[in-house]
């Protein structure tokens, strides 16, 4: 089965006078497992396809798919459960939560979720352990640096281990060695948890790590290349 | 219940994220909780000395006339059965005092004026404590027995008849027969009252006295009964109809004077009303400072909807941070207006303001009066009223579009 899956998506913004395609007619399908990088200029329509897959931002029109149940028709609270579930984020910017600790960002899914207590606390843990984070688990976002943050919200997105996770230009305030960290991270969890990936970014070194590279421009996939074949 | 609990923190830990501004809300919400509570306790204490001196002017918690006694209060409507015999009914009724009356309106005449004036017969045991007089304040004596011959006025009566301790002065009214009945008596005692006027609308002599003069043999005009609570009259009801026959008629004593009767309602309704009027001052203040909060919090708020957490979550947590600042601000307001009323409870000197008050019943120190039920009415009204005042911006938030908002700058 397809992990995602989009019809012929189509969404116009208005910006004053003009109308700007984000989506023009885009059709694509994820397998299951995969690694996907969106790569596009921006304003080239990458994030917005993002959203539309994550349930964040409904399209004009066209049909979107996650796990083969179609959610561009699903109402606020269903989309919220469907994101609660199935879906983990990690964003540009503006990850967490301020007033929570990066432990208690990264439980914050979990806790949503209805986790024990004490299964959410070990876990959460274990997950900033693996993305470098010891030590700082009690640290609020502002006692943090922007790459630790970065890590948090990481953290927070896979903690849960998801069917798929939407990444929105995540090295993006990070050095390379971070940088390379999480994409490590991000293959480990692809290749031994099947966790599809599927990533917006201009970073190079980030579209080295996909298995599938996806170019867009003004809205519409100019190129669909199988990194791993070639 | 695991969403409840991560409700509560981060609208917690929310509260506190601006300080000042949660401070100074809080002390709004403190000195409004405070100056509801404290301000209805003076008002409850006015009005139940109101009440306390109304029904110590005599009406008791509850009386027994003749039927047609409140028409024509005259001797002619006396109750129709011995004094002897309402002794006997009442002695072990288990009351927690009660006495018999002869209440006539008379004239008293010095040498110098007369006034018209209530004169009652009374047993001075029976009524110790029971009337407004304190026996032990009284200039001079108060009565003795039930056949004392002197007579004991009012010190505001004294001043008006230019009469004092000791002088005789006459006593007029009407027999059965409606022939003049007077007598002279000597002034044994002159009573001082917290409210002047009842020192010159009331003379009390001795019962036998009185029923002698008027030439009534053993009859009395009233039975006045006492409970333990002016508030809870109906056992005291129900027990003093229980007590006499169907030909007299048994008045509680809100029946007896209506004003003071209608005083405890009209109360009530304002301290809802001052309540709800403080509140809405407060829930300006409450209402921007919820704004204010949603609107610095706009991409935290769609953070959480585009990870799964619900609108209604979202508007559950701005609701519990308006309510947590309240409970605060009122468990605090609620602590002071206690802690303000103990010093005071003991009665506050007002006879500054005394003479203007006396028209309305009032006595000339306050008691405050901190009933739990007003705390309780404060504290729930304010609790249900700015759970509503907080809808709106919680709405508000609950409805943003999650990726507009995270990408709000």
């Amino acid at each position: 089965m397809s992990a995602v899956t989009c019809v012929d998506l189509c969404k116009t913004y208005r910006q004053g006078e003009v109308d700007i395609k984000a989506l023009d007619h885009v059709s694509i399908e994820i397998a299951e497992g995969g690694f996907v990088c969106l790569s596009a200029p921006s304003g080239g329509g990458k994030t917005t396809l993002l959203n539309a897959i994550g349930g964040l931002d409904k399209p004009d029109s066209g049909e979107v798919y996650i796990a083969g149940r179609r959610i561009d028709n699903l109402s606020k609270g269903e989309l919220a459960d469907l994101r609660l579930r199935q879906i983990g984020f990690v964003f540009q910017a503006f990850n967490l939560i301020p007033v929570l600790t990066a432990r208690e960002n990264v439980e914050f899914v979990m806790q949503v979720q209805g986790v024990p207590a004490a299964d959410r606390g070990q876990k959460a843990l274990e997950i900033l352990e693996e993305v470098g984070l010891e030590g700082l688990e009690d640290r609020r976002p502002a006692d943090m640096s922007g790459g630790q943050q970065q890590r948090v919200a990481v953290a927070r997105a896979i903690v849960s281990q998801p069917a798929l996770i939407l990444a929105d230009e995540p090295t993006a305030n990070l050095d390379s060695k971070t940088a390379d960290g999480l994409m490590d991270l991000f293959r480990h969890l692809n290749e031994h948890h099947n966790t599809t990936f599927v990533i917006a970014t201009h970073d190079k070194r980030v579209m080295a790590y996909a298995k599938r590279l996806i170019r867009m421009l003004d809205g519409r996939i100019v190129e669909d290349i199988d990194q791993d074949a070639s | 219940m695991h969403r409840v609990a991560i409700l509560l923190r981060l609208a917690w830990r929310n509260l506190w994220r601006n300080h000042r501004r949660t401070a100074i809300m809080l002390m709004a919400v403190v000195l409004g909780a405070w100056a509801m509570i404290f301000m209805t306790a003076l008002m409850r204490g006015m009005v139940t000395e109101v009440v306390k001196d109304g029904i110590s002017a005599l009406p008791g918690h509850v009386q027994v006339h003749h039927p047609d006694f409140s028409d024509d209060p005259s001797i002619a409507n006396l109750i129709p059965r011995s004094d002897a015999d309402l002794q006997r009914r009442f002695a072990d009724a288990g009351f927690v005092q009660w006495a018999t009356r002869v209440r006539v309106p008379a004239v008293i005449t010095s040498e110098y004026d007369s006034r018209g004036v209530t004169l009652l017969g009374i047993d001075p045991q029976q009524e110790r404590g029971l009337t407004f007089v304190d026996y032990d304040s009284v200039d001079g004596r108060f009565l003795e027995s039930t056949d004392d011959p002197g007579i004991v006025i009012g010190a505001k009566l004294a001043r008006t008849l230019n009469t004092e301790l000791g002088k005789r002065i006459v006593l007029m009214s009407q027999d059965p027969d409606n022939d003049i009945a007077d007598r002279g008596f000597r002034i044994v005692g002159i009573f001082h009252a917290n409210v002047t006027a009842f020192e010159e609308a009331f003379v009390f002599a001795g019962k036998s006295t009185v029923q002698e003069l008027l030439r009534i043999g053993d009859r009395v005009s009233e039975v006045v009964v006492l409970g333990e609570d002016y508030r809870d009259v109906e056992p005291v009801y129900a027990r003093t109809l229980a007590l006499v026959d169907g030909d007299v008629k048994v008045e509680r004593w809100n029946e007896l004077d209506p004003y003071l009767g209608s005083m405890l309602g009209v109360m009530d309704g304002f301290v809802l009303v001052w309540i709800v009027v403080i509140f809405l001052a407060l829930s300006f203040g409450l209402v921007n400072t919820l704004v204010m909060a949603v609107f610095e919090r706009v991409r935290e708020i769609g953070l959480m909807l585009a990870l799964g957490m619900r609108p209604v979550n979202i508007l559950g947590q701005i609701v519990i941070e308006s309510l947590m600042l309240l409970a605060l601000g009122l468990a605090i307001g609620t602590a002071l207006s206690w802690a303000t009323v103990q010093p005071i409870k003991d009665g506050i000197d007002i006879s500054i303001v005394g003479e203007g008050l006396d028209m309305w019943g009032m006595s000339s120190t306050l008691y405050p009066e901190l009933l739990l039920s007003d705390v309780i009415l404060a504290n729930v009204v304010v609790l249900i009223l700015g759970f509503l005042a907080s809808l709106s911006p919680a709405w508000r938030a609950s409805h943003y579009e999650p990726i507009e908002a995270i990408t709000k700058v």
